[in-house]
């Protein structure tokens, strides 16, 4: 307990120095918010534009998508907030940093958490959650008091499968010594799991519900809340897979901690 | 003097060579792209005969010939340039009896080379054989699509060197280098042909330079433009290609004159 105590400290103390640094070059720090709101308008521009040529993606609706893609954001904002480990490989492994990470008091996962803490994503997270909120209105959906304690639970379960895969993939440079192009590869499978999964043949659905989850962080817990789609059974898996997922990654990383042998430098 | 320029072609290919392992999971992240898109289509068009003046087989052919266009002239020219103005080696080079830009697009060449033999002609194979592609029986298509598709290296390259160059003006263009990398996959047609967006949005296309990266090429070989209009999509990449020289040199010399190296 002291010791989650001690880490939620030190988080309060590297936000703080974020805001320092980040109020140092304000320019810079609002191209960053809007260069990451332009990947996601590309995407619904995407959808707005093809929903001008057919009724239904599927059997989803324009609005339906939208939900989903709103939901996405969610996770997906609170995911890149804590866990900024594109180039983890390159600055922790090949400069010899993680001998660093060892040696300070934190957890080294934690750490390294720490060090990349890239709050403006959760505008992100706050921008999808106010198209998952017009799109909600616009399919005149019914809103029970659960709602929003669902959603939090269900966005908790997404963010932890999208942390475990990541640190998984991440733990990965422990064991090898260039595992390039692996990190690509997952990103551009994750952009399945934003449109409704029904539209993919078995082999991908496959995928994307049992092997690599990005289901779980988009369609699925999405369902939940839409009538005409409704899935409480997968819904609900959310946050059993994103707990599986997220002991695995801690697992592998760990584990690969343990045979980290330093930079030799 | 030519020699020169070309062993920059040949130098910076065989680096890429030497590195081609980093590659080959492009050619499925490419595959994958291609899937994600085909499915997407597949459902988009449900019973529709015709969307936006595309059958849906020309779709599935217009998707996998564009995201392999892309695999052949994406580079990162933006970036290099970018990195050598902060860190101040560009001032180095502008020294040397060569010009800089010109030395910049012969290692993008490089690159593309590499890319089209590692990347976009496997890639073309394996998607070819995963989805219903329908390649262009007529030869003549084919060296219309290559030529084009040159072009569409040149002016990509164009506006990467644009955005590159802005690092002279701005201290931190990184936001920037993204907003591009997003608006050119968005506008150029890589997702989405030009003729799916709503009248003024495809007017507005019509008359910028992204379209003449992936929409036209990939138009000729889909079949979806025939005759004259092949040489109009043609005509149109060249003189896009003569016009975005102008920007480049404005800015290359009023950069020359402001050059400040941090430190250096």
């Amino acid at each position: 307990m002291t010791k989650i105590l001690f880490s939620l400290s030190l988080f309060r103390e590297y936000i703080a120095n974020y805001i320092k640094t980040k109020l140092t070059y304000r320019a810079d720090f609002w191209v960053e918010v809007a260069s990451d709101l332009l990947f996601s308008a590309m995407n619904l521009i995407f959808i707005f534009v093809v929903f001008q040529h057919t009724p239904s993606l599927g059997d989803w609706s324009e609005a339906e998508v939208v939900f989903v893609y709103g939901y996405f954001m969610i996770p997906y904002g609170l995911f890149s907030t804590f866990s900024n480990l594109w180039n983890f490989s390159e600055r922790y492994i090949v400069k010899g940093e993680m001998d660093r990470i060892l040696t300070r008091p934190a957890g080294s996962l934690t750490q390294v958490m720490l060090e990349n803490v890239d709050p403006p994503s959760l505008i992100g997270s706050l921008v999808g959650l106010g198209i998952m909120a017009t799109a909600w209105w616009r399919l005149g959906l019914s809103f029970d008091w659960y709602d929003p304690f669902v959603l939090i639970v269900l966005a908790l379960g997404s963010t932890l499968v999208y942390l475990g895969i990541y640190t998984a993939i991440a733990a990965l440079s422990f064991y090898s010594d260039a595992p390039t192009g692996i990190t690509p590869l997952i990103y551009n499978i994750q952009n399945y799991g934003r449109y409704p999964i029904q539209i993919y043949n078995k082999t991908i659905r496959f995928l994307l519900t049992w092997l690599l989850p990005f289901a779980f962080v988009g369609v699925y817990p999405a369902s939940f809340f839409l009538e005409e789609h409704r899935d409480p059974l997968m819904a609900w898996l959310t946050p059993a897979v994103g707990l599986v997922v997220g002991a695995i990654g801690l697992g592998v990383w760990t584990h690969g901690v343990k045979r980290y042998r330093g930079a030799g430098s | 003097m030519v020699s020169a320029y070309f062993d920059f072609v040949r130098i910076r290919f065989l680096t890429m060579l030497a590195y081609r392992v980093n590659y080959y999971s492009g050619i499925v992240i490419y595959a994958i792209n291609i899937g994600a898109y085909y499915f997407m289509w597949r459902a988009i068009y449900g019973d529709a005969e015709t969307l936006g003046g595309f059958t849906a087989a020309q779709m599935t052919t217009y998707i996998a010939v564009s995201w392999m266009a892309r695999a052949f002239y994406f580079n990162n020219l933006d970036r290099e340039i970018s990195n050598e103005i902060r860190d101040g080696s560009v001032a180095v080079q502008m020294m040397r009896p060569i010009s800089y830009l010109l030395v910049k697009m012969m290692q993008g060449f490089g690159e593309g080379i590499f890319r089209m033999l590692m990347l976009m002609v496997p890639g073309m194979i394996v998607a070819v054989l995963l989805f219903p592609v329908s390649l262009p029986t007529d030869p003549m298509r084919w060296v219309v699509f290559f030529v084009m598709l040159w072009f569409s290296f040149l002016i990509n390259s164009q506006l990467n060197l644009l955005t590159g160059l802005f690092a002279f003006f701005v201290e931190n263009n990184e936001g920037l280098m993204r907003m591009k990398r997003v608006l050119i996959d968005l506008l150029s047609g890589v997702l989405l042909p030009i003729t799916f967006f709503p009248g003024w949005a495809k007017t507005l296309l019509e008359w910028l330079p992204f379209q003449a990266i992936t929409y036209l090429p990939s138009s000729v070989f889909t079949g979806r433009l025939n005759g004259e209009e092949v040489w109009n999509a043609l005509y149109v990449q060249i003189a896009w290609f003569l016009v975005l020289i102008v920007p480049i040199l404005l800015m290359w010399r009023s950069a020359r004159k402001r050059l400040f190296v941090q430190g250096g």
